[in-house]
């Protein structure tokens, strides 16, 4: 019998890998999720501290699936901190997917964020030119680096990391070197995963250019089903409208870029 | 004779029936607009209170196997002064204003803020089955109900209903107490309080470990509380519980309501349902002959 996507099934975590200090890969057996779409993301139960909406990220074994979470706050500590053998609970997947597109790609990813990205490049074809850009605060914070360049080997690729602080690879915000390649080449599809003013940027770069552009958003989500309604961004909700919305739609979205609501609903700037 | 959906609620009247239930999807102007659109003759807000509440921690919702939905969001909420700002601009949606609170000068406040808003009606919240010191804790209290009833209709002249639901004063004694009162209609009913155990790792799943049954586990349950009323009491009423199909929205009819609220549909069939209940009833209304809903209300109270 198919599995109802709403029930809580429960895991065993498997193996744990340290991406950086502050992040960390957890991987489990689950035919469902490890089939999932980019862009996808499931209802993540850890017993006992609580439940969080996670990228679901790629495993190179077929049947095993993966989340990528960077410590934060309580949830997110919590999910870091679980040890191989322990259990938590998914339900999902939810949400929508990237169109993807053929041709010459730009992948634009901010801390987890680029888990999305990742689940993105297994679907792109041997003949797509793919540029990555990976932006992270400083040196410790670069993740996934090596693994985008394995999932490209196939492909006419590059892999471009910046930080803030210019301890690793170029000096600055990933979102002036969208603009730099925005401006310098012709690209057919961009993609965005990560902090809310980068995609914001890098939106505005590629959709006042005439580029077809995706974001995968995140916000305050509590159910994942559209029945709570903490999610909403305007009048679209991100569990059932999203997470991957285009840059035409965004655009008009007086709330995309400037606010987000907190746990009580309240609207509050970036 | 054409049939058409208008209907009344005492002095409420909407141009459709079918309205979106408290405390789904309820924060943002926008989603109101969008619901409406979308077939919702009303959208009631989230149950609010005088000062914002962020809720419980997740896991706030689980889906029961064989259908339903058990939740305990913990009435997160902006806050009633900072809602009364989001909505404002309103010109368009009839938005009825649910609110919770623990004594009668709570309700009374927050009914200042919503002063310069277009607000169709104000429901009170006295059946909420997981938040300590509000919901169902005060609709069980007779004296309690009185006394808010009685604030809140010297506060304002928009209709206002109460929502009750199954806790330990039976739901018919607090239905008298808020008629007597001076209540303008009755929601019936709220969730059902409830709760789910995971079996591998042995723990309750929700954070609050209870919370609130809705879906079609209830509808039967819903059902016959409206069908109770109807026959106890003279008062409209808006049947709440369970509905996800045009059937479920005319048994209700059937059994005494004027109109319905419907919210865990949303989490199955996302916000189509509207239309298509919409749709279902003026296509049963055509085939049985009634011009309007006024025609089928309490019909099974009859026989």
């Amino acid at each position: 019998m198919q599995r109802n996507h709403n029930h809580t099934t429960i895991v065993t975590v498997e193996k744990v890998i340290d991406e950086t200090p502050t992040v960390r890969t957890l991987i489990f057996s689950d035919e469902v999720m490890s089939n999932v779409l980019p862009g996808q993301f499931a209802m993540v139960w850890i017993p006992g501290i609580n439940e969080l909406p996670m990228s679901v990220m790629i495993s190179n074994e077929s049947g095993k699936a993966a989340f990528t979470v960077r410590k934060h706050g309580a949830a997110s500590t919590g999910l870091f901190n679980v040890q191989v053998g322990q259990q938590i609970g998914i339900r999902g997947p939810y949400g929508n997917s990237f169109d993807l597109k053929e041709g010459k790609l730009l992948l634009v990813g901010g801390g987890t964020g680029l888990v999305p990205m990742m689940r993105l490049l297994i679907h792109v074809k041997p003949t797509d030119d793919v540029t990555v850009l990976i932006g992270a605060k400083s040196k410790d914070e670069v993740f996934f680096e090596d693994l985008a360049n394995r999932l490209l080997e196939n492909n006419v690729h590059k892999v471009i990391v910046s930080t803030d602080d210019g301890s690793y690879g170029e000096k600055g915000f990933v979102t002036d070197l969208v603009e730099k390649h925005l401006s310098q080449a012709k690209y057919d599809a961009v993609y965005v995963c990560g902090p809310e003013i980068m995609m914001y940027k890098t939106v505005q770069s590629a959709h006042s250019r005439g580029i077809f552009v995706q974001a995968s958003l995140e916000r305050m989500m509590k159910c994942g089903v559209g029945i709570c309604g903490s999610c909403c961004i305007g009048e679209d909700l991100v569990c059932k409208d999203g997470t991957v919305f285009d840059g035409e739609h965004l655009s008009k979205n007086k709330e995309f870029g400037n606010f987000h609501r907190n746990k009580a609903g309240i609207l509050e700037n970036y | 004779m054409e049939p058409n959906l208008v209907t009344s609620i005492g002095p409420i009247r909407l141009d459709r029936p079918v309205m979106l239930a408290s405390g789904i999807l309820g924060i943002s102007l926008d989603v109101f607009n969008r619901l409406y659109r979308s077939g919702a003759g009303a959208v009631v807000t989230k149950s609010l209170s005088t000062e914002p509440w962020e809720g419980y921690p997740n896991p706030t919702i689980f889906s029961v196997k064989g259908g339903g939905w058990i939740n305990a969001v913990g009435l997160s909420n902006p806050g009633a002064e900072n809602f009364a700002k989001m909505i404002e601009p309103n010109k368009d949606v009839p938005i009825i204003v649910s609110l919770v609170g623990s004594i009668p000068e709570d309700f009374e406040n927050m009914i200042k803020q919503f002063e310069k808003c277009k607000v169709t009606a104000y429901e009170l919240n006295l059946s909420c089955p997981h938040v300590a010191k509000v919901g169902l804790e005060v609709g069980d209290d007779p004296e309690l109900v009185k006394k808010i009833v009685t604030t809140v209709k010297n506060s304002t002249n928009v209709p206002v209903i109460a929502k009750v639901g199954l806790g330990t004063t039976h739901y018919l004694n607090t239905v008298g107490t808020a008629i007597e009162s001076g209540i303008d209609a009755i929601t019936a009913i709220n969730t059902v309080r409830a709760m789910a155990i995971d079996v591998e790792t042995q723990r309750p799943i929700l954070s609050n470990k209870f919370g609130g049954l809705s879906g079609t586990p209830i509808k039967p349950i819903a059902l016959r509380c409206v069908y109770e009323i109807s026959s106890k009491y003279d008062i409209p009423i808006i049947g709440c519980g369970g509905i996800s199909t045009w059937e479920d929205a005319i048994e209700f009819f059937l059994a005494g309501a004027s109109a319905i609220q419907l919210g865990s549909a949303i989490g199955d069939n996302w916000i189509d349902v509207f239309d298509e209940i919409n749709t279902g009833i003026l296509q049963y209304m055509k085939k049985k002959n009634y011009s309007k809903i006024e025609d089928m209300v309490g019909l099974a109270k009859k026989s």
